[in-house]
């Protein structure tokens, strides 16, 4: 016990601060899911490099908790769908499922090339070429696979919160 | 050939270079009596696959991979075109079954006499009668439907009850399904059925030049995108009979031991976790962010995609980042070996991992482990060990063997691993060859057949290739996980459900790299 309260006071805090929530949007009308956003995940077929990049923004370097967003295990506790992989044609009906079951208001998140438009795997029989052929996507956050600030801004917009004013990270 | 049993089925050449490889042909009589003959020698079945061949020789061909104790070697098998039928190698190697159910799904080729004939990787999205690796697959009449017709095998009594799992699943991870037949809290039987992120990969290659289907190569599995890009750049460079020059060699082994490390330092952070134990979670995580940011800065990509290219590697370090990277792994050393004497010390997570999900040595044996799941089962298969390439031939790896065959094997097993991918990486970083790193292989003929293989942090990864006139027209990338699977279905026997994401992510499997 005292050497693992040793090795959480060696650790103190680490990484960069959380952004901080902006004010509301350009219009004055705050975003819908200001300062709590519980995320579900779905892996619609990645190569799982996406999958690498989400686990990392859970860790202690990015503060997603104080940033007010956490992953949900459950769809029915989501307000935002973060989806990954060109969408399988083996996956399609899991995907519409788990968006169906997610409350009112939603939005939905395409992560990575692959969920953008189908990325290397576009154009093979066995995918649909993107989140957008399955469900209605707010936003779009490419890369190969998008690191975690970039996943940490586009939740921030997903969230509501302007366009953002996120301190570099050195 | 090496045994004079294996001589007499056929011609069997050895490939050219130092690779300890044989390719050959033999007839369909023969099929079971090679496997026959590796299995008898203690050897293993590595992959199996198809091709169609009907334009080119009038025929399919289906392709073994068996690794034995004096290397690789590859058969092929001519298939009747009008009747397409293969031997079926299960009851020999039980990690056939799948892959010649995939067989079927993919190429229509039947694998006769094997009982288990339902789909594997085929769910709704294209008809049974089209089979896409075949040249004149329609492509029409695709769906996206899901599927609830699988046909799990059953268990019957009154107070059996079954438990569907996936395939989305609680945390941000791979999909697939998991069918769990218990009896209070104890499972009786555990079926996993996979195919969900079916992407068509291998049909995708077709068609694609060089630097094409080395970036394909590298997304085929994200977490081993070193492993699977450097088996491609071998399979390509055995094609163009080039040699890639020492630097980029040595390079490519400093990228396979950072992924191997990225990945264990990932799992037991996560395996903590799972046992209720968050500080591991939180402080591998944190030595994992820093590991990831170093690759970024000194390598280019945070997990190393796009590194290593035919020809060589795609980035070079000079001395003052070898110097960083060095001290960075010392500092690296020091917190992991701190953590686990923590760990082991830690009653609450040894009782939740001692002898949980378990694989005897005989039943590893049996099923063909290797990896690190089969290190943990007391099978010495490493093949950084046993067929060191360059430069692992230079470097003496010291392998990582445990016999308990639980989850605290497994944990074991990576930490010894951790130890020792990073006093490769001071050898390398110490020995680093002086000279160019990339060849440009860009307009060259590439035409032939090439194969190569690697040990990747899982266990071994094989890719076969084959290219005419700059074009690929077939590509098999053979993950471990095809292999491992099933020995996560035993291992959570006689456990409760509630162990099972522990047992899970102790192999920690690749779906991707298996759906393909
Ligand atoms: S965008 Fe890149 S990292 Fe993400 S799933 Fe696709 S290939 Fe993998």
């Amino acid at each position: 016990m005292y050497r693992i309260l040793r090795e959480i006071i060696r650790l103190g805090r680490v990484g960069d601060p959380p952004p901080k929530p902006g004010p509301a949007g350009a219009d004055g009308v705050p975003g819908y899911f200001r300062h709590s956003l519980a995320i579900r995940q779905v892996d619609a077929g990645s190569c799982n490099g996406c999958e690498l990049e989400i686990n990392a923004l859970n860790g202690p370097h990015y503060g997603l908790e104080n940033a007010g967003f956490r992953f949900s295990a459950s769809p029915r506790h989501a307000d935002v769908l973060l989806v990954t992989g060109p969408v399988t044609r083996h996956m399609a009906e899991a995907l519409r499922s788990t968006y169906a079951a997610m409350p009112h208001p939603k939005r939905v998140v395409a992560v990575g090339d692959c969920a953008c438009c189908g990325g290397v795997f576009a154009g093979s029989y066995a995918v649909l070429d993107g989140v957008e052929a399955v469900l209605p996507v707010d936003l779009h956050i490419p890369g190969c696979p998008p690191d975690p600030d970039a996943l940490l801004r586009g939740l921030l917009t997903a969230a509501g919160e302007p366009p953002l004013a996120v301190e570099e990270s050195p | 050939m090496p045994s004079p049993q294996l001589r007499a089925l056929g011609s069997f050449r050895r490939w050219a270079g130092s690779a300890p490889g044989w390719s050959g042909r033999v007839a369909a009589p023969l099929w079971l009596s090679l496997g026959q003959a590796i299995h008898g020698q203690g050897g293993r079945l590595m992959g199996l696959w198809g091709e169609d061949r009907r334009a080119a020789e009038g025929c399919f061909l289906v392709h073994g991979a068996f690794l034995f104790e004096q290397g690789l070697l590859l058969a092929e098998q001519e298939v009747n075109a009008a009747r397409p039928e293969t031997p079926s190698l299960a009851a020999i190697f039980p990690a056939a079954n799948r892959m010649e159910r995939t067989l079927y799904d993919l190429l229509g080729i039947r694998a006769q006499g094997l009982a288990d004939q339902r789909p594997w990787l085929r769910h709704q999205a294209w008809p049974e009668d089209q089979f896409p690796l075949r040249a004149d697959f329609p492509g029409s009449d695709l769906g996206s439907a899901g599927d609830d017709r699988y046909a799990f095998v059953p268990v019957s009594g009154a107070e059996v009850h079954e438990i569907p799992v996936g395939p989305v699943h609680a945390g941000t991870i791979e999909p697939g399904h998991f069918r769990f037949q218990v009896l209070g809290e104890e499972v009786l039987r555990l079926e996993a059925h996979l195919g969900y992120t079916h992407k068509g990969t291998e049909r995708l290659f077709q068609g694609r030049d060089i630097a094409g289907g080395a970036r394909l190569a590298g997304r085929v599995s994200g977490d081993s995108t070193v492993a699977y890009g450097w088996v491609y750049a071998r399979a390509v460079e055995q094609i163009l009979a080039l040699t890639p020059p020492p630097r980029a060699q040595w390079l490519r082994a400093l990228c396979l031991e950072r992924e191997r490390l990225a990945n264990h330092l990932g799992d037991l952070g996560a395996l903590g976790n799972d046992a209720g134990l968050a500080f591991a979670l939180t402080q591998f995580s944190r030595l994992k962010e820093d590991f990831l940011r170093d690759q970024e800065r000194y390598f280019g990509h945070r997990y190393l995609m796009d590194r290593i290219a035919p020809g060589g590697v795609a980035f070079d370090l000079d001395a003052g980042q070898c110097a960083s990277l060095r001290e960075a792994g010392r500092a690296l050393g020091l917190a992991v070996a701190r953590l686990q004497e923590i760990l082991a010390e830690h009653g609450g997570l040894r009782d939740r991992v001692v002898t949980l999900g378990r694989i005897s040595p005989p039943l590893a044996a049996d099923l063909g482990m290797m990896g690190v799941a089969g290190r943990a089962s007391g099978q010495a298969w490493d093949l950084r060990v046993q067929f060191p390439q360059s430069p692992y031939d230079a470097l003496d790896v010291r392998m990582a063997l445990e016999s308990d065959g639980d989850v605290a094997a497994r944990m074991a097993v990576r930490f010894a691993e951790i130890t020792e991918s990073l006093r490769l990486q001071d050898q390398i970083l110490d020995a680093l060859p002086a000279g160019e790193t990339l060849l440009p292989v860009a307009g060259l003929p590439a035409d032939g057949v090439g194969a190569a293989w690697v040990e990747g942090w899982r266990g071994e990864i094989l890719l076969w290739l084959r290219m005419e006139e700059g074009r690929i027209t077939r590509c098999h990338p053979q993950d471990p996980s095809w292999t491992l699977w099933p020995a996560v279905e035993q291992a959570a026997l006689r456990d409760i459900v509630a162990d099972f994401p522990l047992i899970n992510k102790s192999f920690n499997l690749n779906y991707s790299g298996h759906d393909l």
